[in-house]
Formats: C-alpha cells, structure tokens, sequence
C-alpha cells in the first residue's frame, strides 16, 4: 500500500498531528462521512470485494450443510483432539471482538478523545466477529438444533443447565456479551440515522432510515439522555468485556488438562483478546482510510496509537507466555513439564515457534517510531499478528490435548478440508458484514465528530 | 395571521452552539416553561437551560440492574437447589461461588436494557410524527444549525409578544411551526 503524502511525516511529527484534520466545521464533517453512505455511485472496489466475500459465504454454507447431512466426522477431530479448528476459530474470533468494546466503552471512559474517529467500525467488527465466534460452538455440538438446551427453561425432561459448567457459563457471556454490544451500537448509530434520514435525497433512503432512527430530533433532553445512557453502557460493557474472555479462558483452566490447567489463563487472554483486536482494527482501518479518503479523520496518530496499544499487549501476552513456561518447570509437575517440553520440541514445535515469531518478535518492531510511521509497514506487522493469535489458539488447544497423560491415547490432529472451509467461510461472512456496513451506515460517528469539532474550535478560541 | 391554538409553537434558528445556549438561557430566565433546544450533537448545560434538571435514567438502570442479578441468582439457586437437586459427594447444593459468572452476566444484561429502553421511553421514542419536522430548514439541525422552540402551549405564549422577544435573541429567522 503506498503511503499518501500526509502519511510521510517525520516520525517526530506524529506525536503534534492532531486528531482530526485541519479545516473541517460541523457541515464538512457531517456531508464527508454521510457521502459515502447517501452517494448512488458503488465504487468498483466495493462491488469486487462484496462479491468475493459473498462468495465466501456460500462455502460456509455448503461447509456448514455437509455437515448437518454428515456430522462432524467430516473434521480433523478424534479422541483425545475432540476440539480442533472448531474451539480455535471461536476463541480467535470472540477475541478479536474485544478490541471495539474497549475502544467504545473503556477510551469513552478514560476520556481518550482519539477514539471518536475509530470507534463506530470497531464496535461494528466487534458484533460480526461475536457472529462468527458463535457459529463455531454450535455447530460443534453436533446436534446444533438442540443448542437450546443450554438454556435453562422448564422443559419436558425436567433438566437444568449445569450451572457449575464454564461452558454454560460461557452461552451466557456470549450471548449477554453479542446483545449488549449491539445495544451499544446501536443508540450510537440513532442520532446518525437521523443525520442520514435528513440528508437523504432517495425516497426509500428516507424511509428506511427514518424508521430506524425513530424520531430523533436532537432535543436537548433527547441528548441528555443519550449522553446519560452511553456513559452508563460503557460503563456496564467495560466489566463485561473482561468477564467474557474470562469465562472463555475458564472453559480451559477448569479442565486439569496440562497447558489448559492454569490461574494466569484469564488475564493472559484478555490481553492476548485486545492484542488480536487491536490488530483487527488496524487491518481494516488502513484499507479503509485509503479506500474513502478518510485521511482527516483518522490520522497518523491514530494508527500510532493503535500500534501502541498493540506493543503493551503483546508484550503482556509474551510475559503469559513467560509465565506458563515458568510454570510447568516450577510446578515440578512431570506432566506439565513435558507439555511445555513437547510444544517447543514434538510435532507441532514449527506452530509453537511461527507463533513467538508472529506474536513476540515481530511487534517489537513497534516500538521504532519510524515504523509506526509507515503506513505499509503498519499493516503488514498487524497481519502477522493476526496469524500469530489464531496459532497461539492453535497450540493452546491442540497441543494440550494431543498428548496428555496416557501415552497410548496419544494422537495427531489434522484439519480436513472442511475445517478450511468453514473457518475460511467465517471470514468470508466477516468481511460481507463489513462490506455492507461500510456501505449503508455511517462508519465513523458523525454526531461525534460534531462534537470533536466544537471542542477544537473551543481550544483554538481559548488560545 | 393564525390563531395561536393552531400552531405548535414558534422555532428560531441559530448558527452556532453558543448562540443557541445563550438564548435558551435568556428565554429560560424570561420565565418560558415549555421550551425545547435542538442541536445535531449534546451541547453542555443546553439541558439545564432548557430547565431540565435531573435524570431518572441511572434509577432505572439501578433497578434493571439488581432485578437481573437477583433474578439470575435465583434462576441457578432455584435450579440447583430445590427443582433438580443432585447430590454430589455431600457438596453444597447451593454452591454459589459457581453460581457468580451467571448472575454478573445477568445483572449487566437486565442493566444494559434498563438504560436503552429506558432512554427511548423516557424520550418517548419511537415518535411517529413530530410537528418541529414541519419546518422545511429543521432538517439542518442533524447537520450544522441549531434551533430553540417555544411551544403554544407555555403559559406566556402569545403570538406577537413571544415572536418579538424571539426576535431579540439575534436569531437567523423566527418561523412558526405547523401543529
């Protein structure tokens, strides 16, 4: 990707770029952001992109029909690897998701003015990467059709949920985590629709976004309100987003399962989960940014940002990874130290090493600010952490299991072309809701970038 | 010239934030009741000048969150521990610390919809139809223009007085809006 002139700045410069480009009043920011969403012309690259992801999709669905017919012997999973891609895909997926709650909810919190430009499509990569997180544990269930049953109500066999279970548990954090994130979303998205309902020249425009945006009008009690129950949300979804990879570490740590087995698992993978976010959003933020001309709005200090939250929670999952190999020695423990043993050395040793290649050295390339200057550089260093999270997945879950306590039970795990398929498909459906989103609705918040400007202009006035 | 029980209210039209919240005070301390200010994004103290003082919203939200986590505890208790009790060992039956992850999970859920629906009912969302939409250049006030309305129905409106204070709050122009 070749950088644009104001991506050559000297590294030294970035840290005085402001947030949001030079220029821009309440007019200008509302109509650049709602063009994209209100123009009649497609540009070539969507309608590609769109069809390619499309495409996508319908290998998930044949992946995804073969085996409803056939049942999931059609994967790589055998006894003792009864996880497989399944579990790896949903952790790497749910994961990615925690990026947009943090920079909604936790920067909105933190007063991190930064986030206003980048939080509308990270909130929206958080509710389709929740989607295909959750597509995983269902259809590895094998009976998906009675997914249900993980929900207490009062049934005819007059069964519980085993509410003791991390897996129950877990359908709750999930679901819980998937509503409220959209709920979120949501309210921020009312007063926006309002914006496009007002702006929209195309009959069927205006009235698809005016049923969505359901009377806004912008009162200031209205706003008030708003304001109120954002500040709440964030504040609610802040907890809610720890407690999420939590329990979904916990569906490992309360297994006794060597390299599963361990108390540093939940802050390990909350870090690892932003970590892998972060990554996400900067994948998507480049392209984007180039793609719409947004360079104003989301700026090089923006991306450097971004970079430095990659670099302080990657280095906190190095120090995870520190810790596990401390661990298993200390522990003195003869299976876990053979766990350990058996990642950096059995079958599986070039996973183990592509991953700290991926995941602990390459980012230390963040910390030279000429690096986080270059935009290309950027994006290829979050692409292979992208890689790097979804082995650690990898090692974590197939690693453990392959060979645990009985030698004789001791097995290989090799994912089918099925396992491709749908994990291949779910990035397919991915970028299909991105593609969509980025068409129809506003990408970055215009009423918050409203507010961003008048907040410059108060700066500037005060000087 | 039409009557005053005719028409919703009068509406003035402002170009910028401070204007807006300058003329919402006076018309405040002018001793207007039934006021309202529009502004396509949240002016600080524009609520306050309008004479809206406090919200019951994190009330509510208190309340949606201690009806879930309350609810989300009995939920397990109720099935644990009196619907299908099993004994495991002579292990407690109500064993609650396991029972902890659900009942945060629920207390955050009930809490989250407490204050979104909350926010709609209380700003009587969704509104159908809405009078202030009648005025043809309203349809700024989601892009870069701020608007203040005094409604027929305040106490002090009267249609010639009411229009010609507006009028000394150095708006663009004063327009009546179509009930």
């Amino acid at each position: 990707m070749a950088d644009s002139p104001s991506d050559k700045l000297a590294s030294a410069e970035i840290l005085n770029t402001p947030i949001l480009g030079p220029g821009h009043d309440f007019a200008s920011v509302t109509d650049k952001i709602s063009a994209i969403v209100l123009s009649r012309r497609t540009p070539k690259w969507w309608i590609l992109g769109f069809l390619v992801s499309f495409a996508l999709v319908m290998l998930l669905m044949v992946a995804t029909t073969y085996l409803l017919v056939k049942g999931v012997g059609i994967w790589g999973i055998t006894i003792p690897i009864g996880w497989g891609f399944a579990i790896i895909n949903f952790v790497w997926w749910i994961g990615i998701g925690h990026a947009g709650t943090l920079i909604s909810a936790i920067l909105l919190l933190l007063r991190q003015q930064w986030r206003t430009s980048i939080n509308r499509f990270a909130e929206a990569m958080t509710l389709f990467a929740v989607s295909c997180a959750g597509i995983f544990p269902l259809i590895h269930m094998g009976r998906p059709w009675l997914g249900y049953w993980l929900f207490p109500y009062p049934d005819t066999m007059k069964m519980w949920p085993n509410f003791r279970s991390p897996l129950v548990w877990d359908a709750f954090a999930v679901s819980t985590y998937a509503t409220v994130s959209l709920l979120f979303w949501f309210i921020g998205l009312i007063p926006d629709l309002a914006t496009l309902r007002d702006r929209a020249k195309n009959r069927a425009a205006k009235m698809i976004y005016g049923l969505l945006a359901m009377g806004w009008r912008g009162s200031a009690v209205h706003w008030e309100r708003h304001e109120t129950a954002s500040l709440l949300l964030a504040g609610l979804a802040t907890p809610l987003v720890l407690s999420v990879h939590t329990i979904v570490s916990f569906d490992f740590a309360f297994a006794i399962v060597p390299g599963w087995h361990a108390t540093i698992f939940p802050p390990y993978f909350v870090a690892g989960a932003i970590y892998a976010g972060f990554a996400m959003v900067l994948t998507l933020s480049i392209p984007i940014r180039k793609l719409f001309r947004l360079e104003d709005f989301i700026t090089m200090r923006h991306l450097d940002n971004m970079a430095k939250v990659m670099l302080a929670t990657g280095l906190i999952v190095g120090y995870g990874y520190m810790m596990e190999t401390f661990t298993a020695f200390y522990s003195g423990n003869e299976y876990e130290r053979f766990m350990i043993l058996n990642r950096m050395t059995g079958p599986y040793a070039p996973v183990y090493w592509s991953l700290i290649a991926c995941n602990i050295v390459t980012p230390q390339l963040l910390w030279f600010r000429k690096i986080r200057a270059k935009v290309g550089a950027l994006f290829a260093i979050a692409m292979v952490v992208n890689l790097g999270m979804w082995l650690e997945r990898f090692v974590i879950v197939i690693t453990s299991l392959h060979r645990d306590f009985l030698p004789s039970s001791w097995h290989m795990y090799y994912p089918t072309r099925w396992d491709i398929f749908t994990f291949v498909g779910t990035i397919g459906l991915f970028l299909f809701l991105v593609f969509l989103f980025l068409r129809y609705l506003p990408l970055i918040s215009i009423f918050e970038m409203r507010t961003l400007v008048a907040e410059e202009e108060k700066k500037e006035a005060a000087n | 010239m039409k009557h005053p029980e005719t028409i919703y209210g009068l509406m003035a039209e402002f170009a910028t934030p401070e204007q807006l919240l300058e003329a919402a005070r006076q018309t405040h301390d002018a001793g207007y009741t039934r006021i309202d200010a529009f502004a396509p994004f949240p002016i600080e103290g524009l609520a306050h000048a309008v004479g809206f003082h406090r919200s019951r919203l994190p009330l509510i939200v208190l309340l949606g969150g201690i009806f879930g986590g309350c609810g989300g505890f009995y939920l397990q208790y109720y099935a644990a521990a009196v619907s299908y009790p099993i004994n495991v060992g002579g292990r407690p039956l109500n064993s609650w610390p396991a029972f902890i992850p659900v009942t945060f999970e629920m207390t955050v859920l009930f809490a989250a919809f407490a204050a979104v629906f909350g926010m709609l009912a209380m700003n009587g969302l969704p509104t159908p139809y809405h009078p202030v939409f009648n005025v043809p250049r309203f349809a700024l006030a989601s892009r870069d223009r701020f608007f203040l309305c005094i409604k027929a129905r305040d106490p002090m409106f009267d249609l010639e007085l009411t229009r010609k204070f507006m009028q000394t709050l150095n708006p663009r122009e004063v327009v009546e809006i179509e009930p």
